[in-house]
């Protein structure tokens, strides 16, 4: 037996009936199409959440002013400026803790030359850029003593430096918060949106000192909207959430059994939600995906057994003059696999223009990987393995006295 | 390979004993019926030989044939084909004898559909584990002997039945076997086309000593062999020589 002519001859088979090979064939090129598309729309998800994440900064906490009442009116959390700049500081010398940002924020109008902007100024410590992992685009941060002595520098978000200075170099130039001259001393790099999908890049940050005396003033001095943690290590998140919130009971002197005046959140166990929700999605996709492969399996295996029972004399003929079972067998499982595999060939390059597609239109991210393209062939070859088989099989063990008769 | 050396002892090609052949169906009801086809069949064909085998339609004839061509099995007896117990061979083995040491030559041809003449001829080749370009080379040389080679890339449904029948008959001599088995092969032909056809099984017979066993129902057809065998209701009942 020659493997070569077996493949010759299946090759033949199919192009025979090319409407049926291409009919046949349709049901394994979407599947892998859509097998790819949705991998990748999946690994796409994942990545940006990742993104996002690591963009935030790790080990991350954040603590905002709780929720408190008066006279049975419940306040939304952060509706009483409880948290202080002193209580950041304080948190900062915790063992667990490495170090602490707190931020203001206020709206202020900027303008530069005859343009104007209006948006989020974010007052706070020089430290805060380290602690939410944001790199600079240009230029340098504010320094500590600058913050300390209330300088009125500031650091433009990406997208606020486009809006107010289009293509000119901000550095060294000087715009204007509510009419307050202050000089440009940075641009941060573009970061995206949040999870929650706010713009991060639409922002100025300055000086907490700075920000509160001559910006966003507050009646309460010294009240921050809320501030960053950064723990020392992942490990110890726990133990560094149990510290704050012992530390902040007993300086804002709250009593045992009365509620906490203010909120921690690890950020780090919201990041975890997201991926973990991004891994159940691609799950899913992948899973629905999968149905249509096997969808496109079944189909192979009806119109190979239909095939067999169409052929039956030819298959009574090639073993009239010196097919053994393996020949026969060999034959019909080629022709199965030829269809998946061109099929899923196919497919791969649909998925992969599709998923372009999505990307160029759906403004998603969509990642591609190696593995994601050997998996998918992979598949198909093994559903056209699996499903060819019984078919061949079929074929394969016809007694020839029977085949030949077959009218 | 096949053993030529055991031919040589006894000389004989296919040796039958007390063969019979009973099928099995169930009728309407689910209840078993045997039917039985062939009843202790002896029979001894030797290398070389040209035997009709005749017959009505039922008497057995192409059930004979088709265990003769080791493409159905006997129920009992024992069949030996040079040498070899066929009942003892695998299907493995079975296809092989079929394609080294059998060729078919049936009523309707059966060349396969939308392949050339060319391919056709050259199919059994392919399962012998010869490569295609070797394949062809020596099926061209075959329809070049039998007239054909301008039909070589003509496919079955653009030839003549007569054309057919000889591209059927190039297929069946492609590995040069000792045996060629041809089931009605006159069948649908005219009388003229028939007589071609079976002359040149005579030119076979004679000229390169293959054996040939032919299936027909027709007088004139079994004329040509030189020993003629009577089939009635799984019996022979005439086993003779020619002598016109």
């Amino acid at each position: 037996m020659n493997l070569l002519a077996i493949f010759g001859e299946a090759l033949r088979a199919l192009r025979q009936n090319r409407l049926r090979t291409g009919l046949t064939m349709l049901g394994m090129i979407i599947g892998v199409a859509a097998v790819v598309l949705m991998l990748s729309i999946g690994q796409g998800a994942r990545t940006k959440i990742n993104e996002t994440i690591a963009a935030m900064g790790s080990n991350l906490f954040i603590v905002v002013p709780g929720a408190t009442s008066s006279g049975g009116f419940s306040f939304g959390s952060g509706s009483v400026r409880t948290l202080t700049i002193n209580d950041a500081y304080a948190i900062a010398e915790l063992p667990s803790i490495k170090t602490t940002a707190p931020v203001v924020t206020g709206t202020a109008q900027l303008s530069y030359a005859a343009k104007n902007w209006s948006t989020i100024v974010t007052g706070t410590t020089a430290n805060y850029f380290d602690v939410s992992n944001w790199k600079m685009e240009a230029g340098t941060t504010f320094t500590e003593s600058e913050v300390r002595s209330a300088a009125r520098v500031v650091v433009l978000g990406s997208v606020t430096a486009k809006n107010l200075l289009g293509d000119e170099d901000p550095i060294g130039k000087t715009i204007r918060i509510t009419n307050r001259p202050f000089q440009v001393v940075g641009v941060l790099m573009a970061k995206g949106q949040s999870l929650t999908g706010r713009d991060q890049d639409d922002t100025v940050v300055i000086p907490i000192t700075t920000s509160e005396r001559q910006i966003t003033g507050s009646q309460f001095p010294g009240s921050i909207r809320y501030m960053l943690v950064q723990g020392k290590s992942a490990t110890e998140m726990d133990i560094a959430e149990i510290e704050i919130i012992q530390l902040l009971r007993q300086r804002h002197r709250i009593a045992q059994g009365k509620e906490n005046d203010f909120t921690v959140r690890n950020l780090t166990a919201v990041a975890d939600v997201a991926t973990d929700a991004a891994k159940v999605m691609s799950i899913v996709l992948g899973a629905i995906a999968s149905v249509s492969l096997l969808v496109g399996g079944i189909g192979i295996m009806n119109i190979m057994l239909v095939s067999v029972t169409e052929r039956t004399r030819e298959i009574g003929i090639r073993m009239a003059i010196g097919a053994n079972q393996r020949a026969i067998l060999t034959q019909f499982l080629l022709e199965a696999m030829m269809i998946c595999i061109m099929g899923g060939l196919i497919g791969l390059l649909l998925g992969i223009g599709g998923a372009w597609l999505v990307s160029q239109f759906a403004d998603m991210l969509i990642v591609i990987t190696l593995g994601m393209v050997a998996l998918a062939f992979l598949f198909a070859s093994a559903v056209g393995i699996f499903f060819g088989f019984y078919p061949a099989r079929k074929a394969a063990s016809l007694k020839p006295v029977d085949a030949l008769r077959y009218e | 390979m096949f053993s030529p050396e055991i031919n040589h002892s006894g000389n004989s090609l296919i040796q039958i004993s007390n063969l019979s052949k009973s099928y099995s169906l169930q009728d309407a009801n689910g209840k078993t019926i045997t039917n039985q086809v062939l009843f202790n069949i002896n029979l001894t064909i030797n290398q070389g030989e040209f035997v009709a085998i005749m017959g009505h339609s039922g008497s057995g004839k192409s059930t004979l044939m088709n265990i003769l061509g080791c493409l159905d099995i006997p129920t009992s007896g024992s069949y030996w084909l040079a040498g070899k117990n066929v009942a003892t061979l695998s299907s493995n083995e079975l296809a092989r004898i079929r394609n080294q040491h059998i060729g078919f030559v049936f009523q309707g041809f059966n060349l396969l559909k939308r392949m050339s003449a060319l391919d056709n001829v050259a199919t059994p080749l392919l399962y012998a584990g010869i490569s295609r370009t070797q394949s062809r080379r020596r099926a061209l040389e075959l329809l070049r002997r039998t007239g054909l080679e301008n039909f070589a890339m003509h496919q079955p449904n653009q030839l003549s039945g007569g054309q057919q029948q000889r591209v059927a008959i190039s297929r069946a001599l492609i590995n040069q076997p000792p045996l060629i088995l041809a089931d009605e092969p006159t069948g649908n032909l005219d009388s003229q086309t028939s007589n071609e056809i079976m002359l040149l099984f005579q030119q076979l017979n004679r000229d390169q000593g293959i054996t040939i066993v032919l299936v027909t129902h027709e007088d004139d057809i079994a004329a040509y062999a030189g020993r003629l065998i009577r089939l009635k209701d799984g019996h022979i009942i005439v086993d003779k020589n020619n002598t016109n």
